[in-house]
């Protein structure tokens, strides 16, 4: 069945996973808050640039993070004079891709959950003495929760089953940076299928149960709000 | 910060908002002196600028030039570049939807407020408002389990349980059909009556206008074409906002006796007295009739053989036109109440209706609406 390099794999797509969907929810509400209020010219320009991770192929990506924080790279350079090395082929280079790849998948269910609460409540909240910030938090984020949700569960999903990503920055480390996409890659490469069948079809079945509970949540979500 | 003080400057002290502001039919252009407590109706035509008024008081909107004081607070004063944000001013807003918070109960959304509030509000005063807007059964609901009615009253109570220093309400009754109105109206009365702060009401009814003003702001295009108590307002009969079928006067009385073998109740006016259905009312409570110009006629003879019971003595004051080209309204001094009669063109010229003459008039019909 599933040998220990498979385990450990698992593992580290699921610990990859989680930090990544936490990061996003932290940088992507205020993120979609932002994109969802303002009137700012820069709206336009930022939204596409937070949502070309959605079009672009994953090599693409890989490669100009490679570029970006290789040792001759901005990011590389700053990394190397602060004495933490390079970022690429490392966990934290990982997660830094994971986080980029799967901003869209975050921010565009939070944000359309904002626009959907329009400015009434937040208008009622002013009225009652809720400061902004106070209002945001009291009234704002607890009506988006099902947007919060949908984007949580939909950014571990996609960086569950990211591979272009993880094979140009990761490399495909055991330990390091290896993760089950990658893994299976291995597997059928050498003509280990049996190896291959059990991770491929747990992926099938993991994914399977994410798409149901979002539909299930979608639906329950709806009740909750109307 | 003395907050007795504060207290107690507004609740005695007027209010003052002079706002300008351009909008895309025509530009916005008030200054309102408004008194201390009472409910002071912002009347109009839709788009009028009632609700814009409304939003830059509350700081939601603001003038491009405006001064705003609500008793002894300065929210605005754009001559000292001075603009309070809508959450610290002390003020109780009702939308035209309820607009509750769909993520709390009630009892939550009515702590909302209060929990912010601070010092001014405790809870005794959310206790008051869920008593004054009757409410209690419903603070376990959840606001999509509420009737229409039901959601806009909790939305008052959740405005005056933070015990604010001006209520503004922007046509809350707007929004519901017409037994909603009848049951929330009651309350509306209730807060006039017992409040002690000033509440400043957005409509476009003439129902509500009579029933609860007790100060009227006419509006027309953004400018206040007509400012004063609702009696001397309603009995104007040259602003075009009030004529048409609704056209009406208001009188304040008390119930002086009642006679139960006919079920009628006398109401006493300054001199005069009149006939009503008894609808139960203690004698001696103060009530307020409305009398629409239509059901009021004039004759010069004092009638005596006519099925119409309420007739007073007279003095024409004023004839001004009507809506429409054949009628006329007719306003009647009696005994220091005044009455409107709509007539026609016609009758006003064979009865030689001009002011100072004096006439009889005979009211066919009297609702109490208070």
């Amino acid at each position: 069945m599933l040998d220990h390099p498979a385990w450990q794999a698992i593992w580290l797509t699921l610990e990859l996973a989680t930090l990544t969907t936490l990061l996003l929810l932290l940088i992507a509400t205020p993120l979609a808050w932002w994109l969802s209020q303002t009137h700012s010219r820069w709206r336009a320009p930022i939204g596409a640039l937070v949502t070309l991770p959605l079009v672009l192929p994953p090599t693409v990506l890989g490669f100009y993070l490679l570029v970006l924080m290789g040792p001759n790279g901005p990011l590389g350079r700053l990394t190397l004079a602060l004495g933490w090395g390079t970022l690429p082929f490392t966990f934290t280079g990982l997660l830094i891709g994971s986080v980029i790849f799967s901003l869209p998948f975050a921010v565009q269910p939070i944000q359309h959950a904002f626009e959907s609460i329009g400015t009434r409540p937040l208008e009622a909240a002013a009225t009652l003495r809720a400061s902004p910030l106070d209002a945001f938090f009291s009234v704002a984020l607890p009506l988006a929760r099902p947007g919060l949700l949908t984007a949580a569960i939909l950014s571990f999903a996609h960086t569950v089953g990211e591979f272009g990503v993880v094979l140009m920055i990761g490399g495909n480390i055991p330990g390091k940076t290896r993760v089950v996409s990658t893994e299976i890659y291995g597997h059928v490469e050498a003509m280990e299928y049996a190896q291959a069948h059990w991770l491929a079809g747990g992926m099938v079945a993991f994914s399977f149960l994410v798409l149901l509970s979002l539909a299930l949540l979608r639906r329950n979500g709806g009740n909750v709000m109307r | 910060m003395d907050d007795a003080k504060q207290n107690d400057a507004s609740h005695n002290g007027s209010s003052h908002i002079r706002l300008k502001l351009p909008r895309a039919q025509f530009d916005v252009d008030v200054d309102l002196r408004l008194p201390g407590r009472g409910i002071s109706v912002l009347f109009g035509a839709s788009g009028s600028g009632k609700t814009t008024i409304l939003r830059c008081v509350a700081g939601l909107e603001r003038a491009a030039s405006g001064f705003v004081r609500i008793g002894g607070a300065v929210w605005q004063d754009d001559a000292r570049g001075l603009h309070v944000p809508t959450w610290r001013r002390p003020l109780g807003y009702v939308f035209q939807e309820a607009s509750l918070f769909e993520h709390l109960n009630v009892q939550r959304n009515l702590e909302f407020g209060l929990r912010r509030a601070g010092g001014a509000a405790d809870r005794h005063a959310l206790d008051e408002a869920v008593d004054l807007l009757g409410i209690r059964a419903l603070l376990q609901r959840r606001p999509q389990d509420l009737s229409g009615g039901e959601r806009q009253r909790v939305a008052i109570a959740r405005a005056l349980a933070t015990r604010p220093r001006l209520l503004l309400l922007d046509e809350p009754l707007a929004s519901l059909d017409l037994p909603r109105r009848r049951e929330i109206m009651p309350w509306l009365e209730r807060m006039r009556d017992e409040l002690a702060i000033p509440m400043l009401y957005v409509t476009h009814s003439m129902d509500e206008l009579s029933r609860l003003a007790d100060e009227v702001v006419v509006l027309d295009k953004g400018r206040a074409v007509a400012t004063g108590p609702v009696a001397d307002i309603l009995t104007r009969g040259d602003l075009p906002a009030l004529a048409g079928e609704e056209a009406a006067t208001v009188l304040q009385g008390t119930v002086a006796e009642r006679d139960a073998h006919w079920h009628l109740a006398r109401i006493q006016l300054d001199g005069a007295s009149l006939l009503v259905r008894d609808s139960g009312l203690a004698v001696g409570r103060p009530v307020r009739l409305r009398v629409l110009a239509r059901d009021v006629s004039v004759t010069l003879d004092e009638p005596v053989r006519s099925s119409i019971q309420n007739h007073l003595p007279g003095v024409v004051d004023a004839v001004v036109a009507d809506s429409h080209p054949a009628q006329a309204l007719v306003r009647v001094r009696c005994d220091g109440q005044i009455l409107m009669a709509r007539l026609t063109w016609k009758s006003v010229e064979e009865l030689q209706l001009h002011p100072q003459r004096s006439v009889w008039v005979q009211v066919k019909s009297v609702a109490v609406i208070d």
